[in-house]
């Protein structure tokens, strides 16, 4: 179907005569064929989002429509890709045209030309349903990858092939007409099927302390990480892309910086996978639409990533999605709806921003996979509200939509307290039901621990207050050891340097053996106190100066380090009492 | 209104609103097109001629954004003439040296120079799989940029000031003294963008280029506070034009400063409330972010070429608001900020740097073993910290009065008064990166090494071990030596000046 652009608005445009054309289709505008996708119908006029740059589009130019929704490519090739936000693989396009984003490319997301190996899991004969496994396919430098028939896809095996095949190839004939091949295409906006879901009750391992201990989620859980500019909402969530206990890791650069992207990089392909010695690159997938890249494609780029992230649920993996951010998705949302002139909402956000981001959270999950297996998608989505306020629209919507908020603060920041994970503002609904997991895995006690902890961090609050009216010298020695002791629970154990190779990610174990040593030294020490030892002498013992330095210590070594540390303070407050 | 299809050229138009103009109908424009405008000049004479672009159209309507002086256009008899071109400007080395008005054209009574290439000004986003990871530290000579905030070469990264504070000053006193270590004799440039910038203040950035003697290696693009305020959305993109033709083409490390951000923001909400946009916060556009980008985002480096694009903007908050919309887009598109504070100006201390909101993203790529000193990242996190305790009780003593302090709390707070007058108000001198730190531990020397828990213990008991028996050294051994080498460099010829 031909039709003519009849207006042009921004990343918008309305064209005529594509009678038939259906919401979502994608379509080719003007001359140079920039990629679109309909998101209205009006009797004969179409609105189609552009997803190139439209400067220069003219009215008059033809406009055909495809006859296919927007989709994703699904195949063995997407490990370790880096693509924008239509899944436009974006080193293949610099290798064709030049270090600068030109317009009108076209060039499939999965190379073509790259040779692959299948070998069949199935004979001639075998039933095959959607979601079981037929094959793998191999190929020099790239990750195993096994070959799912898609959803809808079932009947009996015809014939198979073995050795070298093309992706679009059939690998496995059905009786009838149909086949699977190594490549499937899904459209983006329509969740991939599942047998069931599951109860969240594993927790997605973050590496992060204060994560872990305090606002934990679970495989297949949402949470949402807002937090002003420069707060650390980026560095978290690489963070979690590098540590985070995931076999697959979809990020999305959201309309951020490009050099946030050279410097993922740069450092992906060097770093280890924990999980497998592998280069770290080789289980990630990058969607990449920056800040100045089409915004149209920026609205898209959330549900290229989610579908890549449900392919790799659908083998049985346990996949991280990451967004940073989705703020920068719901303006690029905003920006579409105010050239259609739609009635706004809020903030001038669509009324439809809600429900939006609800649907798009539900894609998650932990479940049964129509082949039976078990695999997660876990999604983090970054927040930048405006002002770093959190009673925005995006932040709202969001905080309906999912298990926690990971709420990031300007104040903590600024004193270099990283994560800044604001304690006090942050939750995870799921913190109760995975409270057995971590009773079970990590230690016993574990959860009156954390209470302990939370209710040193509320007794400081209360006494800083104190504090601000008259000073802290005239607090008694107990008092004050409980701002010291929280003091050394904040810097000691909340705080976890990025930086620092052995505490970048700390293992639950670790983090409950860190999180004794701190709760028992103030609890002895207070007992010291309650004895009459001054709290000087207690603070000068040299334990404080240690008991901050914990997260430095490989975790391989922190039972024993515990141990000794165990020892010292016995003695040297055993000595302090006797005197 | 009658149309000529041939020429692409409409006589009289339909409607003409703030700054922009509307076409009935009218030939086939295309979106961002240039479009001139002629007046109806005097007898039958031509008249004037005006620029503008279309922003939008519709089978009924063609909206034209004009980028000069609307006043004096009547609509019914101006005529309107679509090139069905594109916004470029004709870019060259040749620019050097030179003074262009907001649009690029000559304002210095010269010829246009000559052009290279012709690119267009909305520029292309560079691809991400091209970008080179920045990791050249560029030494500012400012202790709380180079010490606390790291400047790298590729990144953006704007100072946010107040009405009346010394941003410009600041801005300048690094175009002009700003070198990379070892670079020897690499080029650099400076691109200088001024927008709706009062006489004052691009006549003080002048003065300090040519001082320097940098002029000659500085384009000049001017869009004067009594200029058309529409033409300040064209004149930082035709800079930037011209960035990165300098940086990528000829390999130039370019130092690009825009100056006033806020400035250039007020047209974007100028034009978008003409428009009948609905509006964001406090009127600004939904696409500011967006817009700001494509800015912001010109700067980097690219794989495989030898040159730079390096951004120091200059931005008023309206205020003093940091999460006014102008300062808050800015800062979640740019790698940092340098934050300039009321309080201590007022104060005295020069130049009056916030550190706490202060940020250098890129600091990690910059700062370091092999880049500035093994002990950057852990003095500056420990002077940090301390400084973030100062304030704090800074605060709390003005409540409970001094002499209910405790020991701890006078010595947090005398650090941050010293950290302030010493560290931070250093004038206008220029301080190597070694002293800066030098400085650093010294003021660190106040407190028990038990205090200093962000500074390894490997590096404090060397530090120790160095001879910190007493107070630490004045300068760590060999640093002389480095500044001297660099110095020579800088001798050497282009070393010294602008990255
Ligand atoms: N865990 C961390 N360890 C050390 N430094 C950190 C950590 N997190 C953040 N930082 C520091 O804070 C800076 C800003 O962090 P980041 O870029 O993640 O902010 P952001 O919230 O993503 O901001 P924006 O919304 O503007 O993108 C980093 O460049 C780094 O210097
Ligand atoms: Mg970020």
């Amino acid at each position: 179907m031909s039709g003519r652009i009849v207006q042009v608005a921004g990343p918008t445009v309305v064209a005529e005569g594509l009678g038939g054309a259906a919401l979502n289709e994608v379509v080719r505008v003007g001359q140079d064929r920039l990629l679109g996708e309909v998101i209205r119908i009006d009797g004969d006029l179409v609105t189609v989002q552009v997803y190139e740059e439209t400067a220069g589009l003219a009215l008059g130019e033809p406009a055909e429509g495809m006859g296919a929704p927007l989709a994703a490519e699904l195949g063995p090739g997407l490990l370790g890709a880096i693509f924008d936000g239509v899944q436009r693989p974006l080193p293949e396009l610099a290798a064709r045209e030049g270090d600068f984003l030109g317009r009108g490319a076209t060039l499939p997301a999965l190379d073509r030309a790259r040779a692959w190996e299948f070998e069949p899991a199935v004979r001639p004969g075998d039933a095959v349903a959607p979601g079981s496994r037929v094959g793998t396919a191999r190929a020099a430098g790239a990750p195993e990858h096994p070959v799912h028939a898609p959803p809808g896809t079932a009947g009996r095996v015809a014939a198979v092939r073995s050795g070298g095949i093309g992706l679009e190839e059939p690998a496995v004939t059905l009786e009838g007409a149909r086949s699977i091949a190594l490549l499937e295409r899904w459209p983006v906006r329509r969740p991939r099927p599942v047998r069931r879901r599951l109860a969240p009750d594993v927790p997605f391992l973050t590496g992060q302390r204060v994560l872990d201990c305090f606002f934990p989620v679970s495989a297949g859980g949402t949470a949402v990480v807002p937090g002003g500019f420069g707060t650390g909402k980026t560095v978290l969530e690489q963070s979690l892309a590098k540590w985070a206990a995931a076999d697959v890791v979809v990020y999305v650069g959201c309309g951020e910086r490009g050099n946030e992207m050279a410097e993922v990089l740069d450092e992906f392909p060097r770093l280890e996978d924990p999980r497998t010695g592998g280069p770290l690159l080789d289980r990630t997938v990058l969607v990449v639409n920056t800040s100045n890249m089409p915004v149209a494609a920026r609205e898209a780029s959330i549900y290229t990533g989610c579908t890549i992230a449900e392919y790799f649920r659908d083998m049985g993996r346990s996949v991280a999605l990451m967004i940073d951010s989705t703020s920068r998705w719901a303006e690029a949302l905003r920006e579409i709806a105010a050239r259609l002139e739609e009635m706004p909402g809020e903030e001038g956000y669509p009324t439809y921003l809600a429900s939006r981001l609800a649907r798009f959270y539900e894609r998650a999950g932990r479940a049964e996979t129509l082949g039976g297996g078990e695999g997660a998608v876990t999604m983090v989505g970054a927040i930048s509200p405006p002002g770093g306020d959190l009673s925005e629209p995006v932040t709202q919507c969001s905080l309906r939509a999912t298990g926690a908020l990971w709420a990031l603060s300007a104040d903590l920041a600024h004193r270099r307290h990283f994560p800044a994970v604001d304690w006090t503002a942050s939750f995870s609904l799921e913190a109760e039901q995975l409270a057995a997991w971590f009773e079970r895995e990590a230690g016993s006690g574990y959860g009156a621990l954390r209470d302990e902890a939370v209710r040193l961090l509320q007794r400081e609050r209360e006494l800083a207050e104190v504090a601000e009216l008259v000073g802290t010298e005239s607090l008694q020695d107990a008092e004050r050891l409980v701002l010291e002791s929280a003091r050394l629970l904040r810097e000691g154990f909340l705080r976890q340097s990025a930086l620092d190779p052995a505490d970048a990610s700390c293992p639950p174990g670790k983090a409950f053996e860190m999180l004794r040593l701190l709760l028992e030294w103030h609890r002895r020490a207070s007992a010291a106190v309650g004895g009459g030892v001054p709290l000087r002498a207690i603070l000068e013992t040299g334990v404080p100066a240690k008991l901050l330095r914990l997260g430095q210590i490989p975790w391989q070594d922190i039972r024993r380090a515990g141990e000794a540390l165990r020892a010292e303070v016995a003695d040297a407050l055993g000595r302090l009492e006797v005197e | 209104m009658t149309t000529d299809l041939v020429t692409r050229r409409v006589r009289g138009a339909g409607a003409l609103a703030g700054p922009l103009l509307f076409l009935e109908g009218g030939p086939r424009a295309r979106l961002g097109e240039v479009v001139r405008i002629a007046l109806p000049g005097e007898h039958g004479a031509p008249g004037e001629e005006r620029q503008g672009q279309v922003i939008a159209m519709s089978r009924e309507r063609i909206a034209i954004q004009v980028l000069e002086e609307t006043r004096g256009i009547p609509p019914a008899r101006a005529v309107v003439t679509l090139t069905g071109e594109v916004a470029r400007l004709g870019v060259s080395r040749a620019m050097l040296g030179r003074i262009l008005d907001g649009m690029g054209r000559p304002a210095d009574g010269l010829p246009p120079p000559i052009a290279e290439a012709r690119p267009f000004i909305a520029g292309a986003a560079i691809n991400v799989a091209r970008r080179e990871k920045p990791s050249e530290f560029i030494e500012t000579g400012v202790s709380a940029i180079d010490g606390l905030n790291t400047l790298v070469r590729g990144q953006k990264l704007p100072i946010f000031s107040c009405a009346g504070l010394p941003a410009g000053r600041l801005a300048a006193q690094i175009a002009c003294q700003a070198r990379v270590r070892g670079a020897g004799a690499e080029a650099f440039a400076v691109v200088f963008a001024a927008m709706g910038a009062p006489f004052r203040e691009h006549h003080a950035f002048l003065e300090a280029f040519r001082t320097a003697g940098v002029l000659d290696r500085t384009v000049v693009f001017l869009n004067r506070a009594d200029d058309p305020p529409i033409e300040r959305l064209m004149t930082p993109r035709c800079a930037l034009t011209c960035a990165e033709h300098l940086a990528f083409r000829h390999g130039l490390h370019v130092l690009a400063i825009l100056t006033d951000v806020t400035s250039y923001c007020e047209a974007l909400r100028e034009v978008a409330l003409a428009r009948d946009e609905v509006p964001g916060r406090r009127g600004y556009p939904g696409y500011m972010y967006t817009d700001l980008a494509t800015l912001f985002e010109r700067a980097g480096r690219i794989r495989g070429r030898p040159g730079s694009l390096t951004q120091l903007s200059v931005l008023t908050m309206p205020d003093d608001d940091l999460t006014h919309p102008i300062p808050d887009l800015t800062g979640y598109i740019t790698e940092g900020q340098i934050v300039l504070s009321r309080e201590l100006d007022r104060r005295g201390v020069q130049p009056p740097i916030d550190v706490l909101p202060s940020l250098s993203r890129l600091m990690g790529l910059g700062a370091g073993p092999g880049k500035t000193r093994e002990d950057h990242r852990p003095v500056a996190d420990q002077l940090y910290a301390l400084y973030a305790r100062g304030r704090d009780v800074r605060r709390m003593a003005a409540i409970v009065g001094a002499a209910n302090l405790g020991d701890e709390e006078k010595r947090l707070l005398a650090f941050a008064e010293r950290f302030e007058a010493e560290l931070v108000g250093q004038g206008g001198a220029f301080r190597t990166i070694e002293e800066t730190l030098e400085l650093g531990w010294r003021l660190l020397g106040d407190f028990p090494p038990s205090a200093l828990t962000r500074i390894p213990e490997a590096l404090l008991r060397a530090r120790r071990g160095a001879g910190a028996a007493g107070p630490p050294p004045a300068e760590a051994p060999g640093a002389a030596v480095l500044r001297a080498g660099a110095d020579a460099g800088a001798a050497g010829g282009e070393g010294r000046g602008a990255p």
